[in-house]
């Protein structure tokens, strides 16, 4: 199932949260929404399933115009942040409460939903009600009956938000499985890149309801195009190109594109070394104040002075778009 | 577990009012509400349950087999239960618009649904009649019609219900909705399925609250009703004062008791079984959206204006309407100047003068009172603090005219008081007892041990930390405590009517009387006297809600 989003405005009290944005998902596809929060990406998701009007702007699924079909009429699925689960239904309830709403009898929802229960390992707690589960339990309750009726569109709000960084991993790799295997068109939503990047096909990045980067992880890492996007997923050389001779207002360079040699094109002052991940992180200042980090196998002292070089074909130009 | 909250309830020995103090606190509220509560309602059953000194359900049985009482007992149980529907069903769609949305003034909107739930029943009685009574603003007489009542009880009891789910509503997070329309509910299912299960709980904790207001309901029916339809509270009145069959009185009463001891039990019962456990977050509130969901809230809020705002302008416009036609003050005019008209049976201007007195004495009597008992609830160990609370609330739930007739019935031992005056204080405090305590416990509870400890370790007695602490804390909630018990004094008709003397009636007594003499000039003055003491009420309320808000703030 595709999407097609064209000129979509959400207006949230006197704001747009979202603002003319446009986004195409191909079929099957994993497509990661990222964004600091506050940019508009949760109003996005609940403007695709209908529970938000458009300002302005059409929604498309598969070709056919959606834009005011009511949310139950739309078959998409969409998991909350912190769930939402239904308080007074118990799990087995909760997970086949869209199979009954799609016609399925009372007990051949349950049939199903015990089943899926039994594969995500919930086996036992079909009678539990949700306030008796634990975070990552939730989490999957929540998961399964967003996917109990099959929608061919799933959005994921958050998915991991609330849980602790050990079941974040492993649950990860759980859904990309599942969604892989069920083949269904995937929007996952998160403010957190690693969760990103392991997740996508593609991604595109959102900022104050706009879409400012789309392609793959490896092309977003790559090439960021702006300075906010750079910062956001993560690199940690972001500069002025005139701190390292640049005619570009600004630049990103790789850490392991920069090296400390005697001979270097550019002098520098140690600040500190930091160690991470089994290496050290050498931070330098360049003459105009601006810091660099570089890898390294050993630490430095700090207060030396030093030169380091730069591979230049590693260098991207950045388009300034924050103070 | 907090230790210092728990060493709090526990510990006698070093809460500020000591051993003895604890015994105080504990024993003049239990020695009141004994000899004042206690021994009448025991009485009322014995009386009620014997004949000639030994057990007999003789008059049980003549109850029984009474038809006027029998359909006095129907028409309680009927009235109510219509009015509980039409009242849940009639403010549903307010309580939702203020669980959900945004909206201008919604503060002041809110404390508004209060006022009709604080006035005087007998002042929801004249507003009704001016509207649908004889020469009603709605041009036909709709007195002693179920209908009326029912409409009145729904007016009155807004508040409770548009309050009560209201607040439960805002708890529930509304993504829950929004799951079970993407699951492919449509928003009628949701609501079936998701918002009106989670809002059991509730629906049904302030439905039982407002069959119990009905079910008691008594200068209400007795207006509006005009004795052609009688509860069970109206024939209590009845029976005793224009027939003087004490023992069917009593019967009555009994009768009454058990069934709101049955409404609070299945009450209790309900909330057992159906409560749902959710996080107790409040979800975000938004203005509503153009189009249908606009157009709702303002049809909800329009509907709550119409409905609370109709009988209160009726009856403030009816007041400005002089006798013989023609817009002026006369109303407020013969409350003075025409004795001929007023003081052959009723002045006014004593009646004013006697609540006053009367409201004051109250004040002064449940602050003390309840403030013991307040004390006591805070600083008594948790087990007793418990039984004492339940013992305490239990006026809440007896009728005003069951304390006023229990006082005719039983104090005559050991010393013959039916006659005082004071019991007219004494039974407008045990309405307002629960209300002084419920609002004065939190603010003691709230005081910091720490607090006191600080004042002790700087050299400070215990009763100097009371008082240069604890008192200063407090405060707030004792005038919002003293604002309670004075409105409640002012407007309380049912208890009263037993016991006052035709010679010192109070506001609500010359309403009364003034409404059952026959003519405009009587009818006029009633209504003037009413607005006059919705105003009296007004004021306190609004004492409670800006100091009551203010007081929360703070603590």
């Amino acid at each position: 199932m595709s999407i097609r989003l064209d000129s979509v405005s959400v207006r949230y009290e006197d704001d747009l949260a979202v603002n003319d944005l446009d986004l195409t998902i191909i079929s099957g596809e994993r497509f990661v929404l990222m964004g600091p929060s506050g940019s508009g990406k949760s109003t996005l998701l609940r403007a695709v399933a209908g529970l938000e009007p458009l300002e302005t702007g059409t929604v498309e699924i598969d070709g056919k115009d959606v834009t005011t079909l009511p949310p139950h009429r739309r078959a998409v699925g969409l998991m909350f942040q912190e769930y939402a689960l239904f308080p007074h239904l118990s799990v087995i309830d909760n997970v086949g409460y869209g199979l009954a709403m799609i016609g399925m009898g009372r007990d051949t929802a349950r049939r199903k939903a015990s089943a899926l229960l039994d594969l995500a390992g919930l086996q036992g707690f079909e009678s539990r009600k949700p306030d008796s589960l634990s975070g990552g339990e939730r989490q999957r309750v929540a998961l399964l009956r967003t996917l109990a009726p099959e929608p061919s569109l799933v959005m994921l709000d958050e998915p991991l938000g609330s849980l602790d960084l050990a079941l974040r991993e492993d649950l990860l790799a759980q859904m990309r499985t599942i969604v892989t295997e069920l083949g269904a068109t995937t929007l996952y939503v998160t403010h957190d890149r690693t969760e990103a990047f392991a997740f996508a096909e593609r991604l595109a990045i959102m900022r104050h309801g706009r879409i400012v980067r789309t392609g793959t992880p490896e092309q977003v890492w790559d090439d960021p195009q702006t300075t906010f996007v750079a910062r956001f997923i993560g690199h940690s050389n972001v500069l002025t190109g005139a701190a390292i001779g640049f005619d570009a207002p600004g630049i990103t360079v790789p850490p392991g594109a920069l090296a400390l040699k005697d001979n270097g094109e550019i002098g520098v002052h140690i600040v500190e070394s930091v160690f991470a991940d089994g290496r050290y992180e050498i931070v330098v200042e360049v003459a105009n104040g601006e810091r660099l980090r570089i890898d390294s196998p050993v630490p430095l002292d700090s207060g030396l002075s030093s030169r380091i070089t730069v591979d230049r074909s590693a260098v991207r130009e950045l388009v300034v778009d924050e103070v | 577990m907090d230790p210092r909250v728990d060493r709090n309830s526990t510990l006698l020995t070093n809460s500020p009012v000591g051993r003895i103090g604890l015994v105080v606190v504990i024993g003049v509220p239990s020695l009141f509400l004994l000899y004042f509560f206690a021994y009448p309602v025991a009485s009322i059953t014995i009386r009620g349950l014997t004949t000639d000194g030994s057990f007999s359900l003789a008059v049980v049985g003549d109850v029984m087999t009474d038809p006027v009482l029998l359909a006095a007992a129907r028409f309680t149980v009927i009235q109510a239960l219509i009015s509980t529907i039409v009242t849940v069903v009639v403010a549903f769609p307010a309580a939702w618009a203020f669980a959900r949305f945004d909206f201008p003034a919604k503060r002041a909107l809110r404390a508004a649904t209060l006022v009709p739930f604080v006035l005087p029943t007998l002042v929801v009685g004249s507003a009704f009649l001016t509207m649908a009574g004889p020469n009603g603003a709605i041009g036909t007489d709709l007195t002693g019609t179920l209908f009326l009542i029912v409409v009145a009880h729904a007016f009155y009891n807004y508040a409770i219900v548009v309050r009560g789910v209201g607040a439960y509503w805002e708890r529930i997070d509304p993504r829950t909705e929004d799951a079970a329309r993407t699951l492919g509910a449509s928003a009628f299912t949701t609501f079936r399925t998701i918002t009106l299960p989670l809002l059991a709980p509730v629906i049904a904790s302030t439905s039982a609250l407002v069959f119990l207001f009905s079910f008691t309901s008594f200068g209400v029916v007795l207006l509006l009703g005009d004795l052609k339809h009688t509860t069970i509270e109206v024939e209590i009145w009845r029976q005793t004062t224009a027939f003087l069959r004490l023992d069917v009185a009593s019967t009555l009463a009994v009768l009454q008791l058990i069934g709101v001891g049955v409404i609070l039990a299945g009450y209790g019962w309900f909330q057992r079984t159906t409560a749902v456990q959710f996080e107790h977050a409040t979800a975000p509130t938004r203005r509503p959206r153009k189009g249908k969901e606009r157009i709702a809230v303002t049809l909800a809020l329009t509907s709550m204006l119409v409905i609370l705002g109709t009988p209160l302008l009726l009856l403030v416009i009816r007041s400005f309407t002089n006798p013989a036609g023609g817009a002026g003050i006369a109303n407020y005019q013969n409350l003075i100047r025409l004795p001929e008209i007023t003081a052959a049976f009723v002045n006014p201007v004593d009646a004013i003068r006697n609540s006053f007195t009367v409201a004051f004495m109250t004040l002064a009597i449940a602050l003390v009172i309840g403030g013991l008992a307040a004390a006591a609830l805070t600083y008594a160990s948790r087990r007793v603090a418990r039984g004492f609370d339940l013992f305490v609330m239990l006026p809440l739930g007896t009728s005003a005219v069951t304390i006023g007739f229990g006082f005719l019935v039983a104090l005559s031992w050991p010393i013959d008081l039916r006659t005082s005056l004071i019991l007219i204080p004494i039974a407008h405090t045990l309405v307002a007892i629960p209300f002084v305590v419920r609002t004065t416990t939190p603010a003691l509870g709230s005081i910091r041990h720490n607090l006191r400890e600080a004042a002790a370790v700087l050299g400070a007695s215990p009763w100097r930390t009371w008082w240069t602490i604890d008192l200063k804390i407090i405060t707030p909630a004792i005038i919002v405590a003293a604002a309670f018990a004075f409105a409640i004094s002012m407007g309380e008709f049912g208890a009263t009517s037993f016991i006052t003397r035709p010679s010192f009636p109070t506001i609500p007594i010359a309403i009364f009387k003034l409404l059952s003499k026959p003519g405009a000039a009587p009818f006029g003055a009633a209504i003037a006297l009413s607005v006059i003491l919705m105003v009296i009420t007004g004021v306190s309320m609004f004492v409670i809600d800006t100091i009551g808000t203010r007081t929360s703030n703070e603590l």
